[in-house]
């Protein structure tokens, strides 16, 4: 039997059966193809969003952190330290609030490198890099769909502090401006997890480098407690933390008070932190491993 | 439509120590299969990938389709398409909702988008599969909905990495009548394979590539006619008898005599078949007995094993 008898007569067997491949609809689809104007940076951004949302919709376990995560954390917080520090969990509500608030949603964001990794490591993402597309959207995507994982963070936190005595002052549009400032330090701050994971070759070193760039991020600031009773030294890093100056403007927008210069402070390190990682995760993507 | 498919010179890949790709130099026509062939670590995928624009080389010059990879990358994109060789589509999504992504990222709307996706599903038979999630798809299933997802715009050229590696023997069929069938359209195809019978199945042409150099060029014919006409291959009886064999064999064929692993086994590869009537009746006369003995075209493993001097696939080898 020749080859071509062969593969013939497996071609028989094939189309025998239901589900096989249709030589001549392939040819049919590979004909009526037809070829789009390019779209712009935001549509295709906004594409890898809905990719990401999908995803939840499949896989919606990994809502697990941003929802328990969050409440342990506040819950935790709350009832071990109110007592000691403010002399009662209502008194120091109103403080830790926006500060765990915070501290949930950037503890959150190292998540974004570790899922980087794996999307690389199945090679789904050189499908997209492969695309003629604006480069960077597969990556704007992915943190524009997480920041509705940060938002399900803010709203499951508020809900829990709201339900042990919360009562911002600044009302629901205070809450609203101080969880969009949030947001966008959370977005800038993503930028440095996207380059870890183009960097480091395993999700679990992701997250021991991501952990140890929070810890003195989020624990070396005002989320817990007021920089005045600590030594020296560490006021001087609390001062320049900019996770201190985005939990006090935070922390001012809700609870109504007029917001300083925190305000123009966090944008810039958050223009800062996308114009430095952005740029880097960019080099680094055009030729990753 | 003058210009060359692929074209390179001195392409160069670093990895640490390793070249990886080690100045590698192709002018590969349009229209057909070309097929990439070389053992794992051979730097086949290393090189599909700098052509693919997703890694960058460290030295040389490539163009595809007449754009330069480094300068014009995009428009090399915008006209080639890959199938990785783990699945290049997102496993937690179903298969209509990936082919409705990346069609949403060649700028369809969401009903040309669906439509186009319905399209093809239904061509690679994975009409009923849709809405499942491609994690739940079969190894076969899974190849076809990476190809589909490469063709929802039609490429002038498609990079296939290793596309039937790990499949059953029907998967694997059905891809090569996937193969077969873009081809005919007038795609240009360059697969990569470690399995030799896939490039002589598919392939107009093959490279060779072995620790990052290409050791040979040509069709399948080509490349088993620098081998010689035929392989004989002997095995005798008594393994006693193999040297006295042997000592016939190289007096009456005029050519080299192998001694495989086999203590049994000699081959030979043969310039002049009338030669083989008589060494086998000189055989006889001398009284050595042959288990079997064959001629045939020899396979790209023996030519593998000759450009090499180690064979692709060693297992094969001890079964042969």
């Amino acid at each position: 039997m020749t080859t071509d008898e062969t593969t013939a007569s497996a071609a028989k067997e094939v189309t025998a059966t239901e589900a096989a491949p249709q030589a001549s609809a392939i040819a049919h689809a590979l004909a009526s193809s037809e070829r789009p104007a390019r779209p712009s940076a935001l549509s295709t951004s906004v594409t890898f969003g809905w990719r990401a949302l999908l995803k939840i919709k499949h896989v919606p376990e990994q809502l697990f952190d941003v929802t328990v995560f969050p409440v342990i954390m506040t819950l935790l917080f709350t009832y071990l330290f109110g007592g000691a520090i403010a002399g009662s969990v209502s008194a120091y509500i109103a403080y830790i609030a926006p500060g765990v608030l915070v501290q949930s949603v950037l503890f959150i964001t190292m998540y974004t490198g570790t899922t980087l990794r794996t999307d690389i490591d199945k090679g789904v993402f050189d499908r997209f890099r492969s695309l003629p597309i604006w480069r960077p959207s597969p990556l704007v995507g992915m943190l524009l769909g997480d920041a509705v994982r940060f938002i399900v963070a803010s709203i499951v936190t508020s809900i829990v502090c709201l339900a042990i005595g919360w009562r911002p002052a600044g009302g629901v549009v205070g809450v609203v401006l101080g969880v969009a400032l949030l947001l966008v330090f959370a977005f800038s701050l993503g930028w440095i997890w996207t380059f870890l994971s183009l960097i480091l070759r395993t999700p679990g070193a992701i997250m021991g480098v991501a952990s140890f760039v929070l810890m003195p991020l989020l624990f070396g600031s005002n989320i817990f407690v007021d920089p005045a009773t600590m030594p020296g030294w560490l006021q001087a890093w609390v001062n320049v933390n900019p996770v201190s100056d985005l939990v006090t403007g935070v922390r001012a927008l809700m609870n109504g008070e007029q917001i300083g210069s925190e305000l123009a402070i966090t944008l810039g390190w958050s223009a800062a932190l996308v114009a430095v990682f952005g740029s880097l995760t960019m080099w680094k993507y055009r030729d990753p491993r | 439509m003058a210009e060359l498919a692929i074209e390179t010179t001195g392409l160069v890949k670093t990895y640490g120590d390793t070249r990886a790709v080690d100045g590698i130099d192709l002018a590969i026509e349009r229209g057909g299969v070309h097929g990439f062939l070389g053992p794992n670590g051979a730097g086949k995928t290393t090189a599909i990938r700098m052509l693919a624009t997703l890694i960058r080389p460290d030295a040389g010059e490539a163009r595809v389709l007449g754009y330069d990879i480094r300068t014009q990358s995009d428009e090399v994109r915008s006209r080639v398409a890959l199938t990785g060789q783990f699945a290049s589509v997102d496993e937690d999504l179903t298969g209509a909702e990936n082919l409705r992504l990346i069609a949403k990222l060649y700028g369809f709307t969401p009903k040309a988008a669906t439509r186009r996706s319905a399209e093809l599903l239904e061509a690679f038979g994975l009409a009923e599969a849709a809405d499942r999630q491609v994690k739940k798809y079969s190894g076969g299933m899974r190849r076809r909905i990476d190809i589909a997802a490469s063709i929802v715009v039609t490429p002038d050229l498609l990079f296939l990495d290793e596309p039937t590696t790990g499949l059953d023997p029907r998967s694997r069929n059905e891809v090569w009548d996937i193969i077969r069938a873009m081809v005919a359209y007038g795609t240009t195809v360059m697969l990569t394979t470690q399995y030799l019978d896939e490039a002589d199945q598919l392939a107009d042409k093959i490279s060779v590539i072995d620790n990052g150099k290409i050791i040979a060029e040509g069709t399948a014919t080509e490349l088993k006619a620098s081998v010689g006409s035929g392989m004989l291959h002997v095995r005798v009886m008594h393994r006693a008898d193999r040297d006295a064999a042997r000592e016939i064999l190289l007096r009456e064929l005029q050519v080299d005599v192998d001694m495989p692993a086999d203590p049994q086994a000699l081959t030979a590869s043969i310039e002049d078949r009338g030669r083989v009537t008589r060494a086998l009746t000189e055989l006889d006369a001398a009284g050595i007995g042959l288990a079997q003995f064959s001629l045939g075209q020899p396979t790209l493993d023996e030519v593998f094993l000759s450009l090499t001097g180690k064979p692709a696939e060693p297992t094969k080898e001890e079964a042969a």
